[in-house]
């Protein structure tokens, strides 16, 4: 008894010193607290006590002019921000892109269609083109400030939260409830998962439709749906990669970086963005062996995002407008699932198609992304690429990346070969959600936009890449080489390098193997006419 | 007679070592040109990678006995009329029973057609694959030393070539290894034991 009781100690010293070893290591490697279970404020505020707070808010721009009564210069920073303008120009195209100016293939623009995308606007009241940017009390502190879980943009209010409790969906049972604001208020602090997530989770109209990596599964995950915001691991909040300097948040996909040479993120560092795998893992991160080819590969390939859409959240992955509009015999809309649960029809935006842990595609990426935009010119009889990545085998600063690619039909300008934006949400007759006419929708969203449309529509296929850089696996799921190095392996599709293990030459196989299979057979011949002459010379 | 020293210790023991090295170094070379699948893509790299640097090592080890103890002019081609007489003994002769025209020496291991074979795997179908081989290990360190216009492609081509060329000879060097001395296996024998056996 004594003596396993003493072992069991020992073993238990060991656990202890493993323990502290990796407590080190972890730190060493990342310069931050070793798995944590809460973090807890060490803000050197407490809300409750300002007084500008006391007080009983009628509306939530009213909560932004006392937070600005401190706060004195936090609109202006929002103001500067792609968050607010939704518009950023790119440096090096110098296309605008931003959720203002690109179409989608999703609900295809903002453009009259405002009150219910900006329910995602960090700011109060973009209903039509004349809002206004430089509004400061119209910024939206809470939506992204909030650790009550109870602050909500209604979802048709351009951005407001409802302040009265009212069903939504229309006539519907659910009731969408209307925050205590002064509790909200007193309750803010550094923005943690949900506050991203009720946008990014929800993009393009439900939990994980858009991105693939980003959905509610994203909320609290465990270690093994994403190594750096696992709860049970580094318990990663979204701002600690995506850091920010004046509220400006790195990271966006507008600009996204195919390989950032600057190192580890340390104080002196030129681009304070840890958005990037190296800011944090550098370039060189893997244990050098006698095969060193796996830190030759980091500048080239992303092998630790092996599935997306895996924590039971589906992605949508097909979206075909052209199906839109049926209705059943009486006039009602009509709304399907498949044996999943998910939804395949609906009315108002047509058919559907999901998929959950699905493996991602790949192409270069540079950071410089293209979009067509609606005066672009367009071929009629291919796919669409809605964007587009510049980057090749041979451009040092692209990397294969990979993407899920929402695939989908969409209306476009049959006469100019245009995309083309449509008019879905409002009260009016000319919302294709009202009168299901797509001409009168789109020539409404084209008049508005001051695009030219022909007149003539039809539904064309595209494609929209969406880099995926979220859902990091843990190191023992990331990719094994022969995901790629094999003849039909991920990287199939990609042209322009030779892949050992994928890429031969097929003449030099065949003279190769035909020298050999000859060679064989030669000397068998030749072994075999011995044997049948020595033979003959023994019985004769 | 006594029974004569052909082969050296170290020759037979880098004859032996190398047998060792060469036949992982092709199983897993035509896993990774993607032919098959035994160990998987990155076993089969990180084997082919270790052999190849003992093949190296061992390499270095056998041109300097080469050089030193003159073994290397073993390799020097024999006159045309030799060659005439190797190739007649091996096209028509061998059949009909006739005897070796060679006999092999502790000075003159190699008959005159051995003697061109090895002399090309030497010079050329060894340093081709040394080259190519190492090119590719190396290939993200081209830009550093200025072969930036090399071609991956080309590379793994020379190397794929040289490595179907390695596998023909091995395939005739077995032939003849095994089946051509007096009782089969007897240059096997020989190898192991270093004494050829006379009659």
């Amino acid at each position: 008894m004594f003596r396993s009781a003493h072992k069991l100690r020992s073993r238990h010293s060991l656990v202890s010193i493993l323990f502290i070893w990796l407590f080190m290591n972890a730190i060493g490697a990342h310069g931050a607290i070793a798995p944590a279970a809460k973090k807890t404020s060490t803000s050197t505020a407490d809300h409750t006590k300002f007084e500008a707070l006391q007080q009983e808010f009628a509306t939530a721009p009213d909560v932004t002019k006392a937070c600005l009564t401190c706060h004195t210069e936090a609109s202006k920073q929002i103001h500067k921000t792609t968050h607010w303008n939704w518009k950023i120009t790119h440096p090096e195209t110098g296309q605008v892109l931003g959720k203002k100016r690109v179409v989608n293939s999703f609900c295809g623009s903002i453009t009259t269609n405002y009150a219910r995308c900006t329910s995602c606007h960090i700011g109060y009241g973009w209903k039509d083109d004349s809002f206004d940017f430089t509004s400061e009390e119209n910024v939206d502190c809470l939506v992204c400030h909030d650790t009550t879980d109870t602050y909500k943009k209604f979802p048709t209010a351009a951005g407001h939260p409802t302040y009265v409790d009212k069903p939504f969906p229309k006539k519907s049972k659910k009731i969408w409830k209307a925050p205590d604001l002064t509790k909200v208020a007193q309750a803010v602090g550094k923005p943690r998962r949900e506050n991203c997530g009720v946008c990014h989770f929800y993009g393009g109209g439900g939990d994980g439709v858009k991105h693939g990596d980003l959905d509610s599964s994203m909320t609290n995950p465990p270690r093994t749906l994403d190594v750096h915001m696992g709860v049970d691991g580094l318990n990663f909040v979204c701002t600690e990669c995506h850091s920010t300097d004046g509220h400006d948040l790195k990271g966006s996909h507008y600009t996204s970086v195919g390989k950032d040479t600057h190192g580890i993120d340390i104080p002196g560092r030129d681009d304070h963005n840890r958005a990037s795998c190296e800011s944090c893992h550098g370039d060189k991160p893997h244990e050098e062996t006698v095969n060193n080819k796996i830190n030759d590969h980091t500048n080239k390939v992303a092998c630790h995002i092996p599935t997306y859409a895996k924590g039971g959240v589906p992605s949508k992955t097909w979206w075909d407008w052209s199906t839109a509009g049926r209705m059943d015999g009486d006039g009602k809309h009509l709304k399907m699932k498949d044996e999943n649960g998910y939804v395949t029809y609906v009315t108002k935006k047509g058919t559907f198609e999901w998929g959950e842990n699905l493996v991602p595609e790949y192409a270069w990426l540079s950071g410089e992304i293209r979009y067509q935009e609606l005066e672009d010119r367009l071929d009629p009889n291919s796919v669409v690429p809605i964007n587009t990545f510049k980057g090749d085998y041979d451009d040092p600063g692209a990397r294969i990346w990979p993407f899920k690619i929402m695939r989908g039909k969409q209306p476009y300008d049959k006469g100019n070969n245009t995309l083309v934006i449509s008019h879905l949400f409002g009260k009016d007759s000319e919302a294709y959600w009202k009168s299901f006419n797509w001409d009168r929708a789109i020539k409404a969203a084209m008049d508005a936009a001051g695009a030219d449309y022909s007149g003539d529509y039809g539904f064309i296929e595209t494609t929209m890449h969406w880099p995926l850089s979220h859902m990091v696996a843990p190191k023992e799921e990331a990719l094994g080489c022969d995901e790629c190095h094999s003849r039909n392996g991920r990287l199939a599709e990609l042209t322009g390098f030779y892949m050992p293990g994928r890429d031969k030459s097929d003449l030099l196989d065949i003279i190769g193997w035909l020298a050999v299979l000859g060679t064989l057979g030669g000397v068998s011949l030749h072994g075999f006419v011995r044997v049948f002459f020595s033979r003959k010379r023994r019985n004769g | 007679m006594p029974n004569e020293m052909i082969y050296t210790r170290f020759e037979r023991i880098w004859h032996w070592v190398l047998a060792i090295l060469i036949l992982p170094l092709l199983l897993t070379g035509f896993e990774i040109h993607g032919d098959y699948t035994m160990l998987g893509f990155e076993q089969a790299v990180d084997t082919h990678i270790i052999f190849a640097w003992a093949l190296m090592g061992l390499l270095v080890f056998v041109i300097f006995w080469h050089m030193t103890t003159g073994e290397w002019k073993q390799y020097i081609p024999s006159s045309k009329n030799n060659l005439m007489a190797m190739l007649r003994y091996y096209a028509v002769d061998i059949f009909l029973g006739g005897g070796h025209p060679f006999h092999m020496t502790r000075k003159s291991k190699l008959n005159p057609l051995q003697r061109l074979a090895y002399l090309s795997l030497h010079v050329v179908i060894t340093p081709v694959t040394w080259a190519s081989g190492l090119l590719y290990l190396f290939y993200t360190s081209w830009g550093d030393w200025g072969l930036e216009g090399l071609s991956l492609t080309v590379v793994a081509m020379v190397h794929m070539a040289a490595a179907f060329a390695m596998l023909a000879f091995l395939i005739v060097h077995l032939y003849l290894a095994i089946t051509t001395s007096e009782k089969p296996f007897g240059y096997v024998k020989a190898m192991i034991s270093g004494y050829e056996k006379k009659e």
